[in-house]
């Protein structure tokens, strides 16, 4: 391989970490202050993409939107759905134990994705990115690069530094982390903590939902998706340290990397190389590499 | 109920289903194998779940490698050997039981769900994505293994009937088995780390060695679920270990009930027959396509109305029936 074939392959492992670090930060964020270990969140990721496919013509016929509008109606269904879920299902596993959590979010596996089949159906379809995004970039002198590609990295930074912003400088931040480290103390202070919550909840949501219809025109959509990006999404957050968005970013670069040179130089183990390097990180670490708290 | 009238009980009970294939159709011999099956495979989870307090999401993992062993092993177009392939194939998953156990074992709580998910999820790949084991497709097992002796066959199970009864065996050495090995030194102290790991190392207890063996015979038993699926079908593939496949064989184990051991055997017949149920078309008419659908929407209800699951439905029901006219011991069995 020459020099600009491995730059190119280093944006690809950039952008699929990226994005694995929007999935993960919404799944780490519910986790690290609700204590909810939610295995539909990988759902939350599908709906957002079957979402941004059915939506899109809806979209350009009602609100003569294009794609971006698109995402954004998703990202506002998906919060609504966040805070309806919640309300109704979640905020029942606060005070049950991890066993029942994995077992309930099992089923809401179950039903969000025949919900899926029925509503929509079981076929493949791709969606192409909107025209002024597609096509390649001139970078340098060496390579071109997909345009939308460079979107998807554009869009994860931005809410990553939002998040970041979020959480570390604002007051719905502040209350979030108090929250997190103290149920009892921040609702004896006046503030409502299941609203917050539920609010938290929608952010995750909202969250996957966004990675899942950014990545549609890469990834195109397809059944059983969710369940493809759930379980790397625990590897993320496992190597990072569950709770830790700083830990979330780094474990997911790592295995964009990963993954994504893995495939190139050793196509036939490139599966499980993922979990192996987790296996390692876990033999040194075993809380993961940032461990909050 | 005293133990000798229980003993009476289960005799009566074992005699029964062994002999139900005389009275009952084709039909339901089959399901009661494939009950039978999970009723090993999730007893073997309970040992971690209920017994050791470890949550493992990644125990399809032994059943699939087991399943995977005895079909590539076993000759393409003649009987294979019992006598050799049920012990390699039930070593061959807790081999890799033991190389992934000791990593999955020094984490905790929620990591410990998530790193046996995740080992599991590598097992997957690694027959989903080489030509090892027919990739995607999944391989045949031609002809079902016998036990021979040299040249004698001690035992044929190609018939339904005798691997009806081979697979009750089964069942009842792993009840037996666990049964007994709960009752010893080991389990007593498999109890004591359930209940309070931190106590039992100051005790002077190596817990890590606990676990891990207990891990590990486990990983024996649920390989032995999955060899016994493999020769029942005669045909495996990677959704053997997919994580679907985890997940329900833990649901299983919660739908019975954690607290007893044979919580898991009412969960695995429970569960077999809800599925039966939902997508029995007599039932649910064309709707019954949609299976997971109400299944799902069945877990969700059960998990939210039975946290002590259905061993403990007698006792919830009482205390619900108490609740009426509150009386001070009701309002102190309910606090936890």
């Amino acid at each position: 391989m020459d020099v600009a074939t491995y730059l190119i392959q280093c944006l690809n492992a950039v952008q699929y970490g990226l994005l694995l670090f929007l999935v993960a930060s919404g799944l780490t964020l519910i986790f690290g202050i609700m204590g909810i270990i939610n295995l539909a969140h990988g759902s939350f990721y599908m709906i957002g993409a079957y979402m941004a496919f059915a939506l899109q013509p809806l979209v350009a016929q009602y609100l003569g939107g294009g794609f971006i509008t698109t995402v954004l109606v998703c990202i506002v269904l998906a919060a609504l759905l966040g805070y309806f879920l919640e309300w109704a299902f979640y905020s029942y596993l606060y005070t049950r134990d991890h066993l029942q959590q994995v077992l309930m979010t099992y089923g809401l596996i179950l039903v969000f994705e025949e919900l899926r089949s029925i509503i929509i159906d079981n076929d493949v379809h791709g969606v192409s990115a909107p025209e002024w995004l597609s096509g390649s970039i001139q970078l340098g002198d060496l390579m071109t690069y997909p345009t939308y590609r460079l979107f998807i990295s554009a869009v994860c930074i931005i809410v990553a530094v939002f998040m970041y912003w979020l959480l570390s400088r604002t007051r719905l931040g502040m209350m979030i982390r108090a929250g997190a480290s103290n149920r009892e103390m921040i609702n004896s202070l006046g503030i409502d903590i299941n609203q917050l919550f539920r609010v938290v909840f929608a952010l995750g949501v909202a969250l996957a939902a966004l990675a899942g219809a950014i990545a549609v025109p890469v990834s195109s959509v397809y059944p059983g998706m969710g369940n493809a990006v759930i379980i790397i999404s625990f590897v993320v957050v496992v190597i990072g340290g569950i709770g830790s968005i700083k830990g979330a970013f780094i474990a997911a670069m790592l295995i964009g990397f990963v993954d994504t040179f893995g495939q190139i130089l050793f196509p036939q183990v490139a599966g499980v190389l993922v979990y192996i390097m987790m296996a390692t990180i876990l033999l040194f670490k075993p809380e993961g590499l940032f461990k909050q708290g | 109920m005293n133990s000798k009238s229980r003993t009476l009980l289960m005799l009566t009970l074992v005699i029964v289903i062994a002999f139900l294939p005389m009275i009952t159709t084709a039909y339901y011999t089959t399901l009661i194998i494939k009950v039978m099956i999970y009723s090993i495979f999730a007893l073997s989870l309970q040992l971690l779940v209920g017994c050791t307090g470890l949550i493992s999401l990644g125990h399809a993992a032994f059943f699939g490698v087991s399943a995977y062993a005895v079909t590539l092993l076993s000759p393409e177009f003649a009987a294979g050997n019992l006598l050799w392939l049920v012990p390699v194939a039930v070593i061959s998953a807790m081999v890799y039981a033991l190389i992934t156990g000791p990593l999955a074992l020094k984490t905790k709580g929620v990591y410990f769900i998530m790193v046996t998910l995740a080992f599991a999820q590598m097992a997957y790949y690694v027959f989903h994505d080489t030509k090892l084991g027919g990739g995607t497709d999944g391989i045949y097992l031609n002809t079902r293994p016998e036990l021979r002796i040299g040249d004698a066959v001690l035992l044929d199970i190609s018939s339904n009937y005798s691997f009806y009864v081979f697979t009750l065996g089964c069942l009842i050495f792993t009840w037996g088995f666990l049964t007994i090995l709960m009752r010893s030194r080991f389990g007593a102290a498999l109890t004591g780390i359930h209940v309070n790991e931190q106590r039992m190392r100051a005790v002077g207890y190596s817990t890590f060695g606990y676990k891990l063996t207990a891990y590990i015979v486990a990983a024996g038993f649920g390989g032995l679920a999955g060899v016994l699926y493999a020769i029942k079908d005669g045909y495996v593939n990677p959704e053997l270990l997919s994580w679907e496949q985890s997940g329900i064989v833990l649901f299983m184990v919660i739908l019975g009930g954690t607290s007893r051991l044979w919580g898991a055997m009412i969960g695995a017949a429970g569960l077999i027959f809800l599925q039966e149920l939902f997508q029995s078309e007599a039932i649910f008419g064309a709707f019954a396509v949609h299976w997971h659908l109400t299944f799902g929407l069945t877990v969700i209800a059960l998990v939210a109305l039975m946290p002590t699951g259905l061993i403990g439905l007698p006792k919830q029901l009482s205390k619900r029936r108490g609740k009426k006219k509150p009386s001070p011991t009701v309002r102190s069995a309910t606090v936890h």
